[in-house]
């Protein structure tokens, strides 16, 4: 059944988490090895990977997979097409080098080990999501993303702002993968399908039907959550708590385009209704502004970098909302742009923290002298946000804004909702290349400014990975026919599942074109901005203030009102009143067994009083006395002695009816009960009455006659039943024959049931241990607390001293007895 | 059918029981449960039907025994009830006792040491 390709492309999925496993030991043995050992696992991968892309450039797909749950029809089955492979090769390509970069970043770090395993498991778990093909098997990475993430953000876990920021995030980003995962059954309830090939023919059908806004609504809240949209933004800059090369590779790169990878999966099956083409550009066209913006207000260049990360996601949403052929494509290069200059920018951040200890460009400057090739790597990031020429990001920008299709000034009004997302996209990328201006502007150049550490250029590993990232992202800037036919036309055309051919070209006659006039319109807007930009800030912080509520606040307020709320539930169930817990067991007994009577119970006809003697009246009788004087004693020693009184009966009871070695025992262990119970009641100070005030009892009665009837009842029905005495005949057939003793019961007890007398004795002999322990074990106790009552408790202590003693050897008697008698029984 | 006649009685044990275990004093809640194990121990005495005065035993020189004898099986299962439960009841009287010398008391209103009337508020951080 498995094929070559089977077994390849599982294990490109799967080796991440074998290599995950491996880490803690490699990192041990190799140290600052380690990172280099460990990245040749996705630089495989993605050299595998790469194998596919002609293939996929003549929109041919590859299935493969095994079996998982066969008897529920679910595959571990992989789908590689344009778009899957595209985000496979980011994630393994930029994988590869942040494995560098967190070894070089974290060098030294005792956890590094356990870091770099977090890393791997994150990118097998991304790699799993990108290539799954059953939905099932999608969900689970999917999840698996945000545990990952989870583990990473709290990595630093001593500081509680990385536990927040990490709780934070699988709270939301987890909430929001329930919601898709009862998407995906709906999905399946409609279809019968698992893997998304085969659903992608049941688009039409499922946009029809009535059902459809609930899923669409489903999968929208788990890409949302996923990719940070807005209302549901502020766990992504919380996220930067995070170690860095955490942020450049989940929280930027990878991760976070998640929620745009399964918009762009589903588009074809859940995409392109009015639904779908009004709630992404808003959703998305306001989180793109909010970003911006919010990017803006920040001086920490993490942060900066978060924020744009947010706008950038909106904007992806919005494109994908858009859903013509231009949207589309100008989605997936600004999807391949955004994760090559988002990417390096990060990890330019986190090697000038490395250098000089700080992020807070106010403090930055000149660090254009003394870290050269960083600063070539920032300088080509910074470019790719603003869209300069020759970056990807620039004909990313002209393939958006052509989404303005007009050939008249009246088409503007015409076509008011592409003028006003035109709009909004020129307003989001001008604010974005104003913060990009101001990290080149304020950290690199200028005078150099004394930083906590003297800055200088960090280690190979540390720029490597921007400095490729920007060299390609400038090559794929400029190869653009070629990147056009076998990455972008592939994507956009899995996305729309129909053909796209990108009109993509690099040439002179663009300078001409209504694209590149909004492009040069954002420039000039961006530099505005950036002038401003001081201002701007300044502005924001105190309307911030003024505000005083985030959603920070919201999320605290929700999370503790739930702590506050599972404390109340808690408590009035787990209330502490004794009597009350067992008031509700004593119910539920009582309701078990009465409640199946009510009209099943058919009143037999009772045998007259003389079907039992006399002397059997008289026990029965003694019995009754006996309980009702235990209940009724003034004195604790009558109570006790009324134990002995029904315990007698009852043993009478069984020597009547045939059971003479049931009468012995019970005889036996009546009056060693009665006596110990003597002994030990005799030497403690307790209160002679019934603590119940008559409301309790009257309530406790009233209950515990309801036991009875219930019993009474329960035992009548049953006793209508015949009984099927097969065992029971088995046994007194084969007892002399098999077993070869004479006394049935006897028999049963030492031989056919051996095992569960020796489960018995084990059972004493194990009381008895707990006793002498419970006995020996003094002094310990609680010294403080609601139970132990202050002040009276001293003078008691010390008057009980010497009866404490001599309680000792009773209590051992009794254990002694007790572990005799089984032994003497049985036999 | 003499069983109907007994099904009250085990009726008039199992209140009994769960009256005293429902009092909060420990040693009546004792008590209690010694009723009750007496209590099931007779349920399942008479629920296997009863015969009077033959024991389960085969007399001497036979394979098997002649006519009706008394049910062997469930007094093989109350013979070990009696036995645990007395063990049972022997760890409950010393856990009871040491209950009352550490925490000074019969009466469970006063024994909240593990969930206290007004327990504290969980930590509301992260």
């Amino acid at each position: 059944m498995s094929s070559d390709l089977d077994v390849g492309i599982t294990l490109a999925a799967l080796a991440p988490f074998f290599a995950a496993a491996l880490a803690p030991f490699i990192h041990r043995f190799t140290k600052s090895y380690a990172g280099w050992i460990l990245a040749v696992i996705p630089a495989s991968i993605f050299i595998y990977l790469l194998s596919f892309v002609e293939q996929m450039s003549r929109r041919e797909f590859v299935s493969a997979g095994f079996e998982w749950i066969p008897s529920y029809g679910i595959r571990l089955s992989f789908y590689l097409d344009g778009l899957s492979v595209t985000f496979a090769l980011l994630i393994s390509g930029i994988g590869t080098f942040i494995i560098l970069y967190s070894a070089a970043y974290l060098s030294g770090h005792k956890h590094l080990g356990r870091f770099l395993s977090f890393m791997l498991l994150f990118m097998g778990s991304m790699l799993g999501l990108v290539l799954s093909d059953n939905l099932i098997s999608l969900f689970v990475f999917w999840e698996l993303t945000s545990i990952t993430s989870f583990l990473l953000i709290g990595f630093d876990h001593v500081r509680q702002a990385s536990r927040r920021a990490a709780i934070q995030a699988l709270v939301i980003t987890g909430g929001g993968g329930l919601a898709l995962l009862a998407g995906i059954l709906l999905l399946h309830q409609i279809t019968n399908q698992w893997d998304i090939s085969e659903i992608f023919v049941w688009g039409s059908t499922i946009k029809e039907m009535d059902i459809y806004p609930l899923v669409l609504g489903l999968f929208l809240l788990g890409a949302f959550t996923k990719s940070a949209q807005f209302p549901f933004h502020f766990w992504l800059p919380n996220a930067m708590e995070a170690p860095t090369p955490v942020s450049a590779y989940l929280h930027s790169a990878t991760m976070v385009k998640a929620g745009i990878y399964l918009l762009m999966r589903m588009n074809p099956v859940l995409g392109g209704t009015t639904e779908w083409n009004i709630i992404l550009p808003i959703v998305g066209g306001f989180t793109l502004l909010w970003g911006a913006a919010m990017a803006m207000k920040q001086t920490d260049l993490k942060q900066m970098l978060a924020q744009t990360t947010v706008a950038s996601l909106g904007l992806l949403v919005l494109l994908i909302g858009v859903g013509t052929d231009a949207a589309l494509s100008a989605a997936v290069l600004y999807l391949l742009a955004h994760a090559f200059y988002k990417g390096a920018l990060f990890m330019v951040a986190g090697g000038v923290d490395h250098a000089t200890g700080t992020r807070d460009i106010t403090q930055l400057g000149g660090l254009w002298k003394v870290m050269p090739v960083t600063f070539v790597a920032v300088l080509i990031g910074v470019a790719g946000m603003a869209g300069v020429p020759a970056t990807v990001a620039f004909l990313a920008k002209e393939e958006m804004y052509a989404v303005l299709e007009v050939s008249s000034v009246s088409d503007l009004f015409e076509n008011w909702q592409n003028t006003l997302v035109v709009f909004v996209m020129l307003l989001g990328n001008a604010m974005m290349m104003a913060v990009g201006l101001t990290i080149l502007v304020k950290a690199f150049l200028g005078k150099l400014k004394t930083t906590p550490h003297k800055a200088h250029e960090g280690s190979l590993s540390l720029w490597i990975g921007a400095l490729v990232l920007g060299v390609f992202a400038i090559w794929a800037g400029t190869q653009i026919k070629y990147l056009g036919s076998i990455i972008v036309g592939p994507v956009a055309s899995s996305v729309a599942n129909f053909q796209i051919s990108p009109k993509l070209h690099l040439d002179f006659e663009m300078l001409t074109t209504l694209p590149f006039f909004i492009s040069t319109l954002t420039w000039v807007v961006g530099f505005v901005i950036y002038l401003a930009i001081e201002d701007i800030r300044a502005i924001m912080l105190r309307t911030s203030k003024a505000i005083g509520w985030t959603f920070d606040i919201l999320f605290d307020w929700l999370m503790f009102g739930l702590i506050k709320l599972s404390a109340a539930v808690t408590r009035f169930w787990h209330h502490g009143r004794w009597e009350l817990y067992l008031i509700v067991v004593f119910v539920g007994v009582a309701l078990a067994m009465a409640l199946p009577m009510i009209g099943n119970f058919n009143m037999p006809q009772m045998p007259g009083l003389q079907a039992l003697s006399f002397f059997e009246w008289g026990i029965f009788g003694m019995a009754v006395v006996g309980l009702s004087a235990v209940v009724l004693a003034k004195t604790r020693l009558i109570a006790i002695v009324s134990l002995g009184i029904q315990g007698f009966a009852v043993a009478l009871i069984f020597m009547l009816f045939g059971a003479p070695d049931l009468g012995f025992t019970q005889f036996m262990v009546e009056t060693l009960s009665v006596v110990i119970l003597a002994l030990v009641m005799t030497r403690l100070h307790l209160e002679q009455r019934d603590a119940r005030v008559p409301w309790e009892v009257a309530r406790d009665a009233a209950l515990s006659l309801t036991v009875g009837i219930s019993v009474t009842v329960l035992m009548i029905s049953v006793l209508q039943n015949p009984i099927d005495l097969r065992l029971s005949e088995f046994f007194a057939l084969t007892s002399v024959p098999i077993a070869h003793g004479h006394n049935i019961v006897n028999v049963i007890l030492v031989d056919y049931r051996g095992l569960d007398t020796l489960g018995e004795i084990s059972v004493v002999l194990a009381t008895g241990i707990a006793i002498l322990a419970l006995i020996r074990i003094r002094g310990g106790g609680p010294q403080t607390g609601v139970g132990a009552p202050k002040g009276v408790k001293k003078p008691k202590r010390a008057r009980k001293a010497t009866p404490a003693k001599s309680k000792r050897k009773t209590t051992r008697k009794s254990t002694k007895s007790a572990q005799k008698k089984p032994a003497g029984q049985s036999t | 059918m003499s069983e109907m006649l007994m099904a009250p009685f085990i009726g008039v044990f199992f209140a009994t029981a769960v009256y005293l275990i429902l009092s909060k004093s420990v040693i009546r809640m004792l008590l209690g449960i010694t009723i009750l194990g007496n209590g099931v121990n007779l349920l399942i005495f008479i629920m296997g039907r009863v015969t009077r005065d033959i024991p389960p035993i085969v007399p001497a020189g036979l394979k098997q025994p002649i006519g009706d004898i008394a049910n062997p099986l469930p007094q093989a299962l109350i013979l070990t009830a009696i036995v645990i439960g007395f063990a049972l009841f022997t760890f409950l009287l010393v856990l009871g006792y040491r209950a009352y010398q550490e925490l000074d008391a019969d009466n469970t209103d006063n024994m909240r040491l593990a969930e206290p009337p007004n327990p504290p508020q969980p930590p509301l951080s992260y």
